[in-house]
């Protein structure tokens, strides 16, 4: 598996992340050598394996609903690049849909 | 006063507990070898000197009026800057959080201080764990002790590379692929990572949730076992916390390895591996037979893979783990019109190109078309491998293997070539992904590829699924027949305390 | 009924997200109350600091369950929960978590009873999935205009972000925007039922997106438009019933319809397209590395399912039963009136005049005064009592509406019989006491008393009227009127 530029620039995007395009172009090749090594897992045959995400195989791990003391509004706003009345500030925001739970 | 820098823990310990000198005395003697030395080893990227002071005045105050303290009370230790602590930043190596004091204290640090165990400083490393050199670091590269023109291995390489050169007896790391074993491997101490959820993960600044162990570097396997000992247990703050008790890695440490079953991996030796690294890997192996083991060949048929599974899912998490960092809630800000080029006009600045590399790939593995190609299979790999280690475990104690190809390498040297730095993680990568726990202790000196003087060969020992245990027990017993001298030396080494 | 023209179809499913009302948020312990000063709800987790882990509130699960079960839905004997990866200011991780391939629930429905042509009828409505998640931080946008259009900036509050949702996806069973509306109304009294939700869609903590697409009968599904914006039970309906008729005047048009988000104006009536879905989103959906899998056993399906209560549909079929008209059944449920119903006729009180009360005098007033049947202080304890004032006579029922106000008013403090005594409401029936009253009237108003007596039957109201002023309109009628008769003929002996 190869990516080009233009994929690259797709990723790019999906990963929110402002690559010139010198860098899309290094990347190109880059990725295509880390995939195209990365690709060997396809050898194993595997379909009838359950995937493993979380080596230990718990089940169940819940906690009482239960309040605990929340954090001072100022230590969680100290560290914020912009705080304003007690918010957090954020420029202009261009994509309307996506605010909200859906 | 034999020097206090360069002793072990447990020493240090002992000299406290007898009076000898005090946790006061042990921490400035650290400060000032921080201070006069580091400028040049680059081990730490801030050294929290009034509080690690404050804590040993703290802790001689109640030696002195009798409280009955830990094991580890009063000894020093350097944290890897991926752990929260309140009061001091967290960088993660990286730009992203430059000046970021976290507001809460991570579940690794809680466990130290109530073993008062002295906090000196955050540690360096690569950016957010993601490498194995400390190249990857946005501040400064850390230099190996051993040879100040090579690499200490990474992530974890300023833990490792205090702890060789004597800054800190103790040292926490953290081990995604091999981020602990490698650099202990590199720099002739020993590193642990345990079995997956023996440590709390609470306050460990994600790279890939499902690998991710925080552990324990040191200059001995016993001061390895005390430092794993105070670090693990559960907690309810991590759901993949393990809720049974850890293996006791103390109770049983000198037992020896008469009658153990020590299996040698086929697929992690031989081709690949400096002759160097061989030669004291076989070393090793007639060495532990010699103490009573019996050496057996294993086959862990999928550990082949293991790599390139590794190099899907840990930036899969990575990709997601790293969302987070967007210019809004914490550290940088690149401003821009709108919300939207700005969180992607920080994330490109504030990230290294290894971090934006690894962003991309697991984007790429996890995206619509691609996700069963690459992230899901690599995961039914990773379930492969796990069977495997399960099945040579049914008869095996403990399974060894070199802990990485080769000795540290030059600074620089793979620094263009990503995959090539990737391969460096071929051996630790299987005992991550299956979550087994995995040592990496010193197998003596070999030398490097191109000449040069002699540098560390790490001898991993892997074992069952919370059987911790057994690797700390045979690694004693190596240790112990093994001598090898962990103080740095050579023409180009840089050696504090001895 | 079918709003579109002959030939037309109308084909709607319903995204339903329902807040869970417990008291700490999903994945940590901050509380999910509404309204705080913004970012004092919150912590590492809800945030998204880095090191911060979620660990998943059991009561959630366990809501989650119930209402699953209240569906008739399928339980997934397992489950995890998966990252749903966008970037957006107010989702604090830039992931939502949320589930994916496998739902804690599948394979529910929901039936909803509805006036057809003066007939009530049952439709059924398919539930494909109830899967858990998490909410997400709130924008105020400042600017101009305080909406997004046209905002210079926004700031972010976290203090929503990771309080349990449960998102509830129906088939695409719904034909009409009346059946849109019941099925939002029933699960709504569902949810409150259980007491999982309050589910107030003013607060959002019940939000409802509904999937419109239209088709000429028999022809496969049309494409479809997602409508948000959707902030009351009418608006759903209007929406749903706008943008069918938008669709259809578009294809009738030549056009084709264009599958995107549209935005509902209420004021203007219309939806307007919020942004076109040129390429569907890659939310890159994978296992929360983060979280372990949820199991949950035959044992514990039977231990919850123990826990149901009676259902709406359940309840209104009892009242119907117990003599109450459908509407009124339907009136009570909606109300939450039920409990107090069922502890005012256990008290004592007739079920008919219980269920007249509440749907009349006690639903009126407390939608005057803005007021939940809950926070009313009105208990059946107190109604049985006002009942049975009336009853012995002892109230008007005019009387028993004063009481009813004062009680309110100061929210159930004290019961009715003290409210009547303090106010000196009680009616007056005995003879005794008002014997001297009906005599001075008499006796005072000849006129009347002869035209009584000549036959004029409306004579009477006169006389009643001035002994109801005299006792400050406390007498009894009833005995009034017995004592003028008795009076009158009196005089009649005399002369
Ligand atoms: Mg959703
Ligand atoms: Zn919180």
């Amino acid at each position: 598996m190869s990516l080009d530029e233009a994929e690259v620039r797709h990723v790019a995007r999906l990963a929110r992340l402002a690559l010139p395009d010198e860098e899309i172009a290094a990347l190109a090749p880059q990725l295509s050598a880390i995939l195209a090594y990365a690709e060997q897992v396809r050898e194993v045959a595997a379909d009838e394996v359950e995937p493993t995400t979380h080596p230990l195989g718990l089940t169940d791990v819940l906690r009482a609903d239960v309040r605990t003391p929340s954090t001072e509004r100022d230590a969680i706003l100290a560290g914020a690049p912009d705080p304003e009345e007690g918010r957090f500030a954020v420029p202009r925001i261009v994509d309307d849909e996506t605010g909200g739970a859906s | 006063m034999s020097a206090l820098v360069g002793a072990t823990a447990v020493e240090l310990a002992g000299r406290m507990a007898r009076g000898e000198t005090s946790a006061r005395e042990v921490v400035d003697a650290h400060l000032d070898a921080i201070e006069a030395h580091d400028a040049t080893l680059g081990a730490f990227l801030a050294v929290t000197g009034e509080s690690a002071r404050a804590h040993a005045d703290d802790v001689d105050r109640r030696r002195r009026g009798g409280e009955a303290l830990g094991p580890l009370a009063g000894v020093p230790l350097a944290l890897k800057d991926v752990l929260t602590m309140r009061g001091a930043p967290t960088t993660c190596g990286s730009r992203m959080l430059e000046g970021w004091v976290p507001p809460y204290d991570s579940t690794v640090v809680e466990r130290l201080r109530a073993a008062d165990v002295v906090i000196l400083g955050k540690t360096n490393m690569d950016e957010f764990a993601m490498g194995s050199s400390t190249e990857n670091s946005a501040f400064h590269p850390t230099r190996n002790p051993w040879d100040l023109e090579r690499v200490p291995g990474g992530s974890s390489g300023g833990s490792a590379a205090a702890v060789a050169a004597g800054l800190a007896p103790l040292a926490i790391g953290t081990d995604t692929g091999g981020s602990i074993r490698q650099p202990a491997a590199f720099c002739g101490i020993v590193g642990g990572k345990p079995t997956y959820g023996t440590v709390s993960r609470h306050g460990l600044v994600a790279f890939a949730s499902s690998l991710d162990q925080a552990g324990p570097l040191a200059g001995t396997v016993e001061d390895t076992a005390l430092l794993h000992a105070v670090i693990a247990g559960h907690d309810p703050r991590d759901s993949t916390s393990n809720p049974d008790d850890p293996a006791d890695v103390v109770e049983r440490l000198t037992d020896g390895v008469s009658g153990l079953t020590v299996g040698v991996v086929r697929e992690l030796s031989g081709e690949g591996y400096e002759p160097g690294v061989a030669a004291a890997f076989a070393g090793a192996l007639e060495r532990l037979e010699r103490l009573g083991a019996r050496i057996e060949e294993v086959s862990l048929p999928h550990a082949p893979y293991g790599l390139p599974a590794y190099y899907l899912v840990a930036p899969s998490e990575a990709s997601s783990n790293l969302a987070r960092f967007d210019g809004v809630r914490y550290g940088l800000r690149v401003d821009a019109p709108t919300a939207e080029e700005m969180n992607a006009a920080t994330r490109a600045a504030g990230f290294g190109p290894e971090v934006r590399r690894r962003i991309m790939i697991g984007t790429h593995a996890l995206s619509s078309g691609y996700y069963d190609a690459y992230y899901l299979q690599a995961s039914r790999v990773r379930t492969l491998i796990a069977r495997d280690f399960a099945a040579a475990f049914e008869r095996i104690d403990v399974l060894v293997s070199p802990t990485a190809p080769t000795v540290a390498f030059p600074l620089g040297d793979k620094a263009s070539d990503p995959l090539a730095m990737y391969l460096n993680d071929v051996a630790t990568v299987p005992a991550s992904l299956a979550g087994v726990p995995a040592l990496s202790v010193p197998a003596g000196l070999a030398e490097p590829v191109g000449g040069g003087d002699p540098l560390p060969v790490g001898l991993q020992l892997m074992a069952a699924l919370g059987r911790d245990d057994l690797a700390y027990r045979v690694a004693w017993a190596f240790e112990q027949d093994l001598a090898f001298d962990r103080h740095p030396r050579g023409a180009r080494a840089m050696a504090v305390g001895s | 009924m079918n709003p579109l023209p002959e030939g037309w179809e109308l084909v709607v499913g319903l995204e339903v997200h329902v807040e869970l009302s417990t008291a700490s948020k999903m994945w940590c312990g901050c509380s999910t109350e509404f309204g705080g000063e913004p970012n004092t709800n919150v912590c590492p987790v809800c945030t998204g600091q880095p090191g911060a882990l979620p660990v998943a509130n059991a009561r959630a699960v366990h809501d989650a369950i119930l209402l699953g079960l209240a569906l008739d839905g399928t339980i997934a004997p397992r489950c995890r929960f998966h990252r749903k990866n966008y970037f957006y200011p107010d989702l604090a991780k830039n992931y939502q978590i949320s589930q994916y391939d496998v739902p804690l629930v599948s394979d529910g429905h929901l039936d909803v009873e509805l006036e057809v042509d003066g007939r009530r009828e049952v439709r059924r409505v398919g539930i494909e999935r109830l899967h858990m998640e998490e909410d997400t931080g709130k924008s105020v946008h400042l600017g101009a205009t305080g909406r997004l259009h046209g905002a210079d900036r926004s700031l972010i509050d976290y203090n929503r972000s990771g309080v349990p949702l449960l998102e509830i996806v129906s088939r695409p069973d719904v034909r009409d925007p009346e059946t849109a509306q019941a099925y939002l109304r029933e699960l709504q009294g569902i949810v409150r039922s259980l007491e999982v939700s309050d589910a107030r869609m003013e607060e959002g903590s019940i939000r409802c997106d509904a999937n419109v697409s239209v088709r000429r009968h028999g022809e496969p599904l049309g494409t479809r438009c997602e409508i948000k914006n959707l902030n009351s039970v009418r608006s759903l309906g209007r929406a749903i019933r706008a943008e069918a008729e938008r669709q259809v005047a578009l294809i009738e048009a030549g056009g084709e319809v264009v599958m995107e988000t549209r935005h509902w104006d209420e004021e203007a009536g219309v939806t307007r397209t919020l942004r076109r879905k040129e390429t569907v989103t890659d939310y890159r959906y994978f296992p929360d590395p983060d979280l372990v899998e949820l199991v949950t056993t035959p044992e514990r399906i039977a231990e919850v399912r123990a826990e149901l209560p009676e259902l709406p549909s359940a309840t209104r079929a009892r009242l119907v039963a117990a003599g109450a008209a459908p509407d009124q059944a339907n009136a009570l449920v909606t109300g939450g009136l039920v409990e107090v119903l069922d502890a005012a006729v256990a008290d004592g009180a007739p079920t008919a005049s219980a269920v007249n009360w509440l749907v009349g005098d006690v639903t009126g007033r407390l939608s005057a005064l803005g007021l939940e049947i809950g926070a009313s202080g009105l208990t059946g304890a107190h109604l049985a009592a006002l009942i049975g004032l009336v009853e012995a006579g002892t109230l008007s029922t005019a009387m028993a509406r004063q009481v009813l106000d004062v009680l309110l008013e100061e929210r159930g403090t004290r019961g009715p019989s003290d409210i009547a005594r303090e106010r000196g409401l009680e009616q007056v029936s005995d003879a005794g006491a008002l014997e001297g009253v009906v005599a001075a009237v008499v006796a005072d108003d000849p006129a009347s008393v002869a035209a009584v007596r000549a036959g004029n039957e409306r004579a009477i109201g006169a006389l009643m009227g001035k002994v109801m002023r005299e006792t400050g309109g406390r007498a009894d009628p009833r005995v009034v009127n017995e004592l003028l008769r008795a009076a009158i003929a009196a005089t009649e002996d005399d002369a």
